[in-house]
């Protein structure tokens, strides 16, 4: 069985992304997807600290402590760029006119519910950021995220057990040994690791899985 | 003649009252209105309420602020970035009050305050803790969470450019909350890098028209927040 790297789990959601796009990339995992969008498709970033066209960050020395980006990193300008007032880069998130929010992914349940702002620690203060915006606004919504946590228990389970971000919003799943759907006949396998049958999958999903009549092995 | 400029921080800063409401700019350290939260500092205000996105960062500005026990509550998205260790202290020590709003809903509430609304119906965060104890209603088939305005008595903001008017331009992504809080609040007062003659700023290119504006301070070589 060959388990996906978290650049591989990024390169094969980048695959899906559609030329002319209008994207949210979440931190983390979600990030690496811009390295490997295929050449020729012109994916525009968003940023929701104000920024559509954001581009790569800047060579060392040239950083600009003006231009940030949603996780307070340097970022650069991509030709074509706006800038404009956070209230407005909200209206673009929460109205519906990001086509795909990337985001990584703590649980998600089996009717697309959503969980990764907060595992509920009461030892740390709560901070949601722009989360339950996108969850809450985006078209489409993707999860990139490892299969299991790192005890090896499942994140894709019947009803998520940590505070959720959105109920209902996720339509597909990209872990590193699966692509999975979500639908309104529960859950579907749409791509596995090669090497790897629906029942140690299953073995790994807290969660009724599916397989698709024309799954495909998962490679990058 | 119309001039919103005065000739010191502390003439910016003068008449916020105890238990005010501050609005407070800035994401990340872009866009932090640092000389004027310093006059904040000095000007001597207490039992503060602060809008911001983040709680501070290190010890200096608005983590100064909350670390001489002078913000009794903050209104925020994000308190627990990296490096926030005095609201975290505070947090834990039960010595701060946190209202945590999601950062578009947080935005939102001001420029509804700003357009004299008496609140608005949010899809963001139906069906989640945040939404507890609010109104819900069904509306096109979804839950949607109402909201409240938000509005400051004050708010500190950042700009670019300004004239005497109070036009403003911003900087890339300091722009960030500052023309929204610039709206919502009852004294919006401004440090800005560059202060120009009337017509100087294209009419084309202000991004907060005058009207929103009341002191104008002219700091043209701000501290970067954060340190």
């Amino acid at each position: 069985m060959a388990p996906l790297s978290r650049d591989q789990i990024a390169a094969r959601a980048a695959r899906d992304i559609p030329d002319g796009a209008y994207v949210n990339l979440g931190i983390g995992l979600p990030t690496l997807v811009a390295n490997y969008v295929p050449p020729g498709r012109e994916v525009i970033y968003h940023s929701e600290n104000g920024i559509l066209g954001m581009g790569p960050a800047p060579p060392p020395g040239r950083e600009n402590p003006d231009l940030i980006n949603a996780s307070k990193q340097h970022v650069t300008l991509a030709p074509g760029a706006a800038i404009f007032h956070h209230t407005d880069a909200f209206v673009m998130m929460r109205g519906g006119h990001i086509e795909y929010a990337l985001l990584g992914g703590m649980q998600v349940s089996m009717t697309g519910d959503l969980a990764n702002w907060s595992t509920d620690d009461e030892t740390f203060p709560p901070a949601v950021g722009g989360a339950m915006d996108l969850a809450a606004g985006a078209k489409n919504i993707w999860v990139l995220m490892e299969h299991t946590a790192r005890d090896g228990a499942p994140k894709i389970l019947e009803r998520c057990t940590y505070p959720l971000t959105a109920p209902a919003v996720v339509s597909r799943i990209y872990t590193n040994l699966a692509v999975i759907d979500v639908t309104a006949e529960g859950l579907v396998v749409r791509e596995m690791a090669p090497g790897l049958d629906l029942a140690a999958l299953q073995g790994k999903t807290g969660a009724p899985l599916r397989l698709a009549n024309d799954w495909r092995p998962l490679t990058v | 003649m119309l001039d919103k400029r005065v000739s010191s921080l502390a003439d910016a800063v003068a008449g916020i009252h105890d238990g005010a409401t501050i609005l407070i700019g800035g994401f990340g350290n872009a866009g932090v209105p640092v000389e004027l939260i310093h006059a904040l500092i000095d000007h001597g205000a207490r039992n503060l309420t602060v809008v911001a996105n983040n709680a501070g960062v290190g010890r200096s500005d608005l983590a100064r602020l909350m670390a001489m026990g002078r913000v009794r509550k903050i209104v925020c998205s994000y308190p627990r970035s990296k490096g926030s260790v005095v609201f975290e202290e505070l947090y834990a020590a039960r010595r701060i009050e946190l209202e945590l709003v999601p950062q578009g809903t947080l935005s939102e509430r001001m420029r509804a305050a700003a357009a004299g609304l008496g609140g608005f119906y949010t899809p963001t965060a139906a069906g989640t803790k945040l939404a507890e104890g609010k109104e819900i209603r069904h509306l096109n088939g979804r839950d949607y969470v109402f909201e409240a305005p938000l509005k400051g008595d004050v708010a500190l903001i950042m700009a670019e450019r300004a004239d005497r008017w109070g036009n403003l331009t911003y900087r890339l992504t300091a722009r960030n909350f500052a023309p929204t809080m610039a709206a919502a609040a009852d004294t919006t007062i401004v440090q800005a890098r560059e202060i120009v003659e009337l017509g100087a700023i294209d009419p084309e290119a202000v991004v907060t028209p005058g009207i929103f504006v009341d002191r104008l301070i002219h700091v043209p070589n701000p501290a970067p927040a954060g340190v």
